[in-house]
C-alpha cells in the first residue's frame, strides 16, 4: 500500500492539529437545551391533558426550573463566544439558512412561553380559560420540539464533520432530551401516579433513543469513506469505550432494565435510574461533539 | 458577474511559503496564525518518491457552508466583488460554527475574537491589483481571475492542463484548481 | 554611564523578549508593525531600496503606512528580483521590529566570557576600538588585526582597515562555501563562477543539479529561473542523498550515496566520451589536453561507480545520454555551498569539465557572460603595502587558494604561527555558527587582545565580544552601491526607508569614525555618505536622485554568449579550457580529478548533512518575528525505516551525538521516505545559545556545534564539513 506523508504547515489555535472550536461550554448547552425542550414538551402534554392542576403535581415546578435551566445554557453559550459584545448581533437579522440563527430566535420565543406557563403553574385565576391554558400548552409543545430538533440540526448542517453529517442527530437530540426530562420529573414527581407515568414515558423515550442510536450508527457505516472513518471513533475509535459505557449502557441500557420493573411495582423507585439517563444525556452530548470535531474529510 | 478563483500550479511551486509571508505582511495576520500554508504530499516509498506542493488557503467556495452557517450574516459572499467570501468583523459574535463547517480548515479566530481567514485581498483586488500571495510568488506559479471568462487566464489554464481541487466530495465546490 | 550587570542585562533582554515572547510568540497578538487598520487618509510611501536578508541584494520596494514599515516587495526594474522578493525579502520588516536587536553599544567590563556588559556611548567605543588597535599595530604590526566580514556592509570596514595596513581580511563565503567550486573552474575555464552564479537556468533544456536544492535553498533569481525552466519542460536530473523540492521536479531522481558525485562525474564524462556524445567542435576549438583527459577517464565506467555510489549502469548511461540531447543548453549547475568532503575543489573541477564537454560554458542555457556598469571607485590615496604578507595560507600551502581563508586567520591566532594575530573585528558572520568546530573559534579568541563585533542583534558570536557595535539594519541606512555582474548590468542603491528605533548606526559611519581616531581621515575625504555615492555616480554619468527615485537603473543590455559576440576567452595558462591541468600536475595534484571513497559511518551511525530553508539566512533571521512564525525550529530528517526500527515518533524530540561525543540541543524528528537510510539532514542556523535571544533560544539543534571534524581541501583550503556522523538519542 502505498504511504503518504503529508505535512501541512499551519498551526492555527483550535484548529490544528485537529479542530478543538467547542470545549465543555457547546456540550452543556446542548443537554440543558434539550432537557428543556423536553421539560416543554412534557409541560404541554401536562396542560393539554389537564393534568397540570394536580396537586402534588410536577407541573408547578417545572416552568421555573426550565426557566433556570435555560438560563444557565444560554450563560454557557455566552461564554463560549470570542466576540462576546457583538453578541446582540444575533437578534439584528434571521439567516433562514443558519441552524444557529433559528435557534437564537427559538430561545428568544421559549421565553415568553416559559414565562405563560410559569404564570399558570402559579395558579393565577387569571391564567385560568381554558382556551388560554390549551394555547400555552401547544406553544409550549410546538417550541420545545423545535427547540429539541435545533439542537441537532445544528450540528448534522456542519457537513465538515462528517459524525454529525445524519439526519437522524436532530431526531436523537430530541427523544433524548425528551428522556432526560422525563427522568428528571419523575426525579422530582411526589406523585406517585405521575412517578409512574413519567417513568413509563422514560423507557419509551430510552427505548427509541436506542433505536435511533443504532441507526445512526448504521446509517454513518452505510455511507462515505469519511462517514465510515468518522462513525469508527466511537466503534473501535478513541470514544468506542465512553460510548457505549457510558452514554448507551449505563445512560440507556441499564436505566431500561431497572425501570419497567419498577413501573410494574416489582421493585422500588430508585434515583438511581433517572440520575444514570440525566448523565447519559450529558455525555451524549459531550461525547458527539468531542468526536464530531475529531471527524474530517481529509 | 464575476466569479473570483485561484489557479495554482504545483509543478513550479517549491513551496517556499513567499505566499505565506507575504500574507503575514500585507495583511497584519497576527503571529501562531496564517492565513494561507503550503502542505508537502509526499506519497512512495524511499526513494522513488513524488511531491506535490501546494499553497492553500480558504477555497471561497461556490456554495460556501461557512457563509449558510453563519448565523448573524457577518460571514458572506461579496456578490459585487467576484464572490469572495468574507467576514464582517463587527457583525461576527465569535460563535465558531464557520470554523466547524469548513472541511478545509481555514478559518481561525482572530486575536480580537471574530472569525479571520484568507480574503483573496480584497481590499487590493477591489482597486485591480492581484492578492499578495499571486503578486509575490518567486516561481510564478499562482494565477488569479474570474472563472467565468472563458477566455480569461484562470479558465485557458484550467482547459490545457490537468488540476484538480481539494476534497471535491465535501461539496463545497471550492474555486482554487491546482495544476499538476 | 550607566553600568548595565549581566543579570540587569539578560533581565532587560529577556524582558523585552519576555514581552515579544507573550505579545508575539505565547499568546497571539496583533503584529505590532500592522499599526492602525488602513483608511482612506493614510498616508503610504515606497522607498526603493536593496534587501540585506541574504548576500543577492534583490532590489526592493519598501512601503511605511503613516511612516510606520509596513510591507516590502520586489522593485520591478531590478533584474535580480524582477520585482519578486523571496520569502525572507518579503519578511524583512521583521528585521526592523526585531525585539532582540543591539540597541547601544557595549564594552565588557569582567573577563572574557562572564558576560557583564556596560553600555557605553559611541564615543567611548570608538575610542575603545581605536586604542586597542592602535595598541596591537604598536606592539605587533598593522598586520595582527584582521576583518571578518560578510555582505555589502563590509565594504567601508575593509577600507578602513586596509588603510590601516593589514592584509587579513576574510568572507567565510570563501573558505567556507564557494571557494572550492570558484577554483575548480578557474582551473579548468581560467573564471570563477561568481556571485550571483553566472548561470543560464532559464535557458536551459537540461538541468543536472548536484546537491544543489533550489526552491530550498532560496537564491532568489536562480528559483525564479528554475521554477521557468520547469515550466518550460527543461529535463531535470537531480543528484541528492535527499529527495528535496528540486528533486519533485525531476524526471531522473539519482538517490546517490554521500560522498561519491565524484565517481558518478566520472562516469558520465567517461559515457560521454565514449559514445562520443561531447560536443566534438566545441571540444577541439576551445580544449587543452584532451587526448590526455579521455585516456584518464578510461577505467570509470557506469559499471565501476555503481558499487560506489549505489546508482545503475543504466542510469547513469541514459541521465549522459539525456544531457548530450540537449547539449549545449544542459547546465550542470555547480551549487554554492560546496565545501563538502574535502576533495572539493577536484570535484567542482569534474562539474566544470562535465560543463566543458557539453559545450555550456559561454552558450545559451549554460553559462553566460555577466556584465556590470561600471562605476569608477573612490577615488582614494593608495594604501600602504603592509610589511607582512597575508597570515591565512603561509607559504602558499593551499596553492590555488585565490582568496583568504578565514580557518587560516583562525589557525593563526591559535597558534602565533606565521606571525600572531591578535585581533579581531567581525561584521555581521556569526562565526560561531559559521566557522567549523566552533571550540576551536573560542580557543582562538582566547588568544585575542581585543575582539569587536558588529551586528544587529546579540549573536553567539557577539557574546565573545570585548566591544559590541549596535548596526541598523539595511532599512535604516544607506551602504555602498551593488554593480555586481549579472544578466544584464546595473547599479542600484540602499538608502534609509525608517529610522533605527534606537542609537543604532550604519558601517558607513562605523568605519569612517574609526578611521578618523586611528589617524587614517586621508581615506575618508568625505563627510557623507551621499557625498561618497553622488561623487562615484556622477563619475559613472548618473545622478544620485535618479537613483534615489527608481531604486536601479539598468545599462545597455551586453552580449551574453559566444553566439552574441562574447569573446571565447579562456584566462588558463594555456588559453584554453583545461582538460588536463598542467598547473595541478606541477603542484603534486591529479590533473584530472580522481575519486577516493568516503570514510563509511560507524555501524549504527549516519552521516549529518545540512541545508537551507527558504524561510531563513544562515542563523541570522531566527529572532525575525515574521519569519520565525512561519518557522521556529529545524528538524532532523530520518529515513522513515530507520525511524521505526530505532522507535522514533514523528515529532518526538531526540539529541545528535557525533563521532567526537559532541551532543547537541534537543531536536525535532521527521521520519520521512525522502532521505536516504545512511543519513540525516538538518537546516543550519538553529540551536541558538545566545541568551539574548529568547525567542530562538535552544529551539531546533545546531548543526554546525555537531561539525567538530573537518576535511581540509589541500588546494585551496576549503573545509569539509558533510565528514561528520551522529546517533539519535532519546532527549532525556
Amino acid at each position: 500500500m502505498e504511504t503518504t506523508e503529508l505535512t501541512v504547515h499551519r498551526l492555527n489555535p483550535l484548529v490544528d492539529p485537529g479542530l478543538h472550536v467547542w470545549g465543555w461550554e457547546i456540550p452543556v448547552y446542548l443537554f440543558l437545551g434539550g432537557l428543556v425542550a423536553g421539560l416543554m414538551i412534557l409541560s404541554g402534554y401536562l396542560l393539554l391533558t389537564g393534568r397540570h392542576r394536580r396537586p402534588a403535581g410536577a407541573f408547578h415546578r417545572l416552568p421555573g426550573l426550565a426557566i433556570a435551566l435555560l438560563s444557565l445554557g444560554m450563560l454557557a453559550l455566552f461564554l463560549d463566544l470570542e466576540h462576546k459584545l457583538y453578541v446582540w448581533r444575533l437578534y439584528t437579522t434571521f439567516q433562514i439558512a443558519s441552524p444557529m440563527s433559528w435557534g437564537a430566535w427559538i430561545l428568544l420565543l421559549v421565553y415568553p412561553a416559559l414565562a405563560a406557563s410559569f404564570l399558570i403553574s402559579r395558579q393565577s385565576r387569571r391564567m385560568e380559560r381554558p382556551g388560554l391554558v390549551r394555547r400555552v400548552g401547544l406553544l409550549n409543545l410546538g417550541l420545545g420540539l423545535l427547540l429539541g430538533i435545533y439542537t441537532g440540526v445544528l450540528l448534522s448542517a456542519l457537513g465538515a464533520r462528517p459524525l454529525w453529517n445524519s439526519a437522524l442527530l436532530g431526531p436523537l437530540f430530541l427523544v433524548s432530551g425528551l428522556s432526560s426530562a422525563a427522568a428528571l420529573v419523575h426525579l422530582m414527581a411526589r406523585d406517585r401516579e405521575e412517578r409512574d407515568l413519567f417513568a413509563k414515558a422514560d423507557n419509551l423515550f430510552l427505548g427509541t433513543e436506542l433505536a435511533l442510536v443504532v441507526l445512526f450508527v448504521l446509517g454513518l457505516l452505510s455511507a462515505t469513506e469519511a462517514h465510515v472513518q468518522a462513525v469508527r471513533l466511537l466503534l473501535g475509535g478513541p470514544y468506542t469505550a465512553v460510548f457505549w459505557v457510558f452514554v448507551v449502557g449505563l445512560g440507556i441500557v441499564v436505566p431500561l432494565i431497572v425501570q419497567p420493573p419498577a413501573v410494574r411495582h416489582r421493585i422500588r423507585h430508585t434515583p438511581v435510574a433517572p440520575l444514570l439517563v440525566l448523565a447519559g444525556g450529558l455525555a451524549l452530548r459531550f461525547v458527539i461533539v468531542q468526536a464530531g470535531q475529531m471527524s474530517h474529510w481529509r | 458577474m464575476a466569479r473570483y478563483g485561484m489557479v495554482i500550479d504545483t509543478a513550479r511551486c517549491v513551496g517556499c511559503m513567499d505566499c505565506v509571508v507575504a500574507c503575514k505582511t500585507e495583511n497584519g495576520v497576527p503571529d501562531g496564525h496564517c492565513r494561507d500554508w503550503i502542505t508537502e504530499e509526499a506519497r512512495g516509498a524511499w526513494p522513488t518518491v513524488r511531491l506535490e506542493l501546494r499553497s492553500e488557503r480558504c477555497n471561497h467556495c461556490d456554495r460556501p457552508p461557512c457563509v449558510t452557517c453563519c448565523p448573524t450574516g457577518a460571514s458572506h459572499v461579496e456578490e459585487e466583488l467576484g464572490r469572495i467570501v468574507l467576514v464582517a468583523h463587527d457583525q461576527c459574535i465569535g460563535c465558531k460554527a464557520c470554523l466547524a463547517s469548513c472541511p478545509y480548515d481555514a478559518r481561525f479566530i482572530h486575536p480580537e475574537g471574530y472569525a479571520d481567514k484568507c480574503t483573496f485581498c480584497a481590499h487590493r483586488v477591489a482597486k485591480g491589483l492581484e492578492p499578495a500571495c499571486v503578486a509575490v510568488c518567486p516561481a510564478r506559479c499562482m494565477h488569479f481571475g474570474d472563472l467565468d471568462d472563458p477566455l480569461g487566464e484562470v479558465s485557458r489554464l484550467l482547459e490545457s492542463r490537468r488540476n484538480h481541487a481539494l476534497l471535491p466530495a465535501a461539496g463545497t465546490g471550492p474555486r482554487i484548481f491546482f495544476l499538476t | 554611564m550607566t553600568t548595565l550587570s549581566r543579570r540587569r542585562f539578560l533581565q532587560i533582554s529577556t524582558g523585552a523578549a519576555g514581552l515579544a515572547a507573550a505579545g508575539c510568540f505565547q499568546g497571539p497578538q496583533v503584529p505590532e508593525w500592522l499599526g492602525p487598520a488602513p483608511a482612506a487618509a493614510d498616508e503610504i510611501r515606497t522607498t526603493p531600496t536593496y534587501c540585506d536578508v541574504c548576500f543577492w541584494k534583490c532590489g526592493a520596494l519598501a512601503t511605511t503606512r503613516n511612516g510606520r514599515l509596513w510591507k516590502i516587495e520586489g522593485n520591478p526594474r531590478d533584474p535580480l528580483s524582477r520585482g519578486r522578493l523571496c520569502p525572507r525579502g518579503t519578511g524583512g520588516v521583521g528585521a526592523h521590529f526585531d525585539r532582540t536587536r543591539l540597541t547601544a553599544p557595549l564594552i565588557r567590563r569582567q573577563s572574557r566570557g562572564a558576560e557583564e556588559w556596560a553600555e557605553v556611548t559611541w564615543g567611548e567605543a570608538l575610542d575603545h576600538i581605536a586604542r586597542g588597535m592602535q595598541a596591537i599595530r604598536q606592539q605587533y604590526g598593522p598586520e595582527a588585526m584582521a576583518l571578518f566580514s560578510h555582505g555589502i556592509g563590509g565594504n567601508f570596514l575593509k577600507h578602513t582597515f586596509k588603510a590601516f595596513g593589514t592584509p587579513n581580511l576574510a568572507a567565510p563565503s570563501y573558505a567556507q562555501c564557494r571557494g572550492p567550486r570558484d577554483v575548480g573552474f578557474t582551473l579548468t575555464f581560467g573564471d570563477e563562477v561568481g556571485t550571483p552564479e553566472r548561470t543560464d537556468i532559464r535557458n536551459a533544456r537540461c538541468l543536472v543539479l548536484i546537491g544543489s536544492h533550489l526552491g530550498e535553498n532560496m537564491h532568489n533569481s536562480q528559483v525564479q529561473d528554475f521554477a521557468e525552466a520547469v515550466g518550460n519542460g527543461a529535463s531535470i536530473i537531480v543528484v541528492d542523498p535527499r529527495f528535496s523540492v528540486a528533486a519533485g521536479k525531476a524526471h531522473w531522481y539519482l538517490p546517490i550515496k554521500p560522498g561519491t558525485d565524484l565517481a558518478l562525474l566520472l562516469a558520465w564524462m567517461h559515457v560521454l566520451v565514449e559514445e562520443g556524445l561531447y560536443d566534438k567542435e566545441y571540444v577541439a576549438a576551445h580544449g587543452f589536453g584532451f587526448e590526455a583527459f579521455a585516456a584518464e577517464l578510461a577505467p570509470w565506467t557506469p559499471e565501476w561507480a555503481w558499487p560506489a555510489t549505489g546508482i545503475e549502469p543504466e542510469t547513469i548511461r541514459a541521465t549522459a545520454r539525456e544531457m548530450a540531447r540537449h547539449r549545449p543548453a544542459t547546465l550542470v549547475h555547480p551549487g554554492r555551498h560546496a565545501t563538502w568532503y574535502g576533495d572539493d575543489t577536484q570535484r567542482s573541477r569534474a562539474v566544470a569539465l562535465l560543463n566543458a564537454l557539453l559545450g555550456s560554458w559561454g552558450r545559451k542555457g549554460g553559462f553566460y557572460a555577466p556584465a556590470s556598469v561600471d562605476v569608477p571607485a573612490y577615488p582614494y590615496p593608495p594604501y600602504p603595502t603592509p610589511a607582512r604578507g597575508k597570515v591565512d595560507n603561509p607559504g602558499h600551502r593551499y596553492p590555488f587558494a585565490d582568496g583568504a581563508l578565514t580557518t587560516g586567520i583562525r589557525a593563526a591566532t591559535l597558534t602565533g604561527e606565521p606571525y600572531p594575530v591578535k585581533g579581531w573585528m567581525v561584521y555581521a558572520t556569526n562565526l560561531l555558527q559559521a566557522l567549523p568546530a566552533p571550540e576551536e573559534t573560542i580557543r582562538a579568541i582566547r588568544n585575542l587582545d581585543l575582539l569587536v563585533v558588529v551586528d544587529v542583534i546579540p549573536s553567539e558570536i557577539a557574546g565573545w565580544a570585548d566591544v559590541v557595535l549596535p548596526e541598523s539594519v539595511y532599512l535604516e541606512r544607506w551602504d555602498d552601491l551593488n554593480t555586481e555582474g549579472f544578466r544584464e548590468p546595473f547599479v542600484s542603491l540602499r538608502q534609509p526607508v525608517v529610522e533605527p528605533p534606537g542609537g543604532q548606526k550604519p558601517n558607513w559611519w562605523i568605519a569612517r569614525e574609526l578611521a578618523l581616531r586611528l589617524g587614517l581621515g586621508a581615506w575618508y575625504p568625505w563627510k557623507t555618505v551621499e557625498e561618497y555615492l553622488d561623487h562615484r555616480l556622477q563619475a559613472a554619468g548618473y545622478s544620485l536622485a535618479e537613483l534615489r527615485e527608481k531604486g536601479v537603473i539598468t545599462g545597455p543590455p551586453q552580449p551574453l554568449y559566444f553566439e552574441e559576440g562574447v569573446p571565447a576567452e579562456f584566462p588558463t595558462p594555456s588559453g584554453k579550457i583545461e582538460f588536463w591541468s598542467p598547473q595541478l600536475a606541477r603542484a603534486g595534484f591529479d590533473p584530472v580529478p580522481r575519486f577516493k571513497a568516503p570514510e563509511e559511518p560507524p555501524a549504527g551511525a549516519f552521516r549529518l548533512l545540512f541545508g537551507r530553508s527558504p524561510v531563513h539566512t544562515f542563523s541570522r533571521t531566527q529572532t525575525n518575528p515574521v519569519l520565525a512564525s512561519v518557522q521556529d525550529e529545524n528538524e532532523v530528517w530520518v529515513n522513515a525505516a530507520v525511524a521505526r526500527r530505532q522507535g522514533w515518533e514523528q515529532g518526538a524530540y531526540v539529541r545528535l551525538r557525533n563521532q567526537d561525543g559532541v551532543v547537541s540541543n534537543r531536536v525535532k524528528v521527521r521520519a520521512t521516505e525522502r532521505i536516504r537510510p545512511d543519513c540525516v539532514y538538518m537546516v543550519h542556523g538553529f540551536g541558538h545559545t545566545a541568551k539574548g535571544l529568547p525567542p530562538a533560544f535552544r529551539k531546533g539543534a545546531s548543526d554546525n556545534l555537531l561539525v567538530s571534524r573537518y576535511a581540509v581541501d589541500p588546494l585551496m583550503g576549503g573545509t569539509g564539513m558533510n565528514v561528520n556522523f551522529v546517533t539519535l538519542e532519546a532527549e532525556a
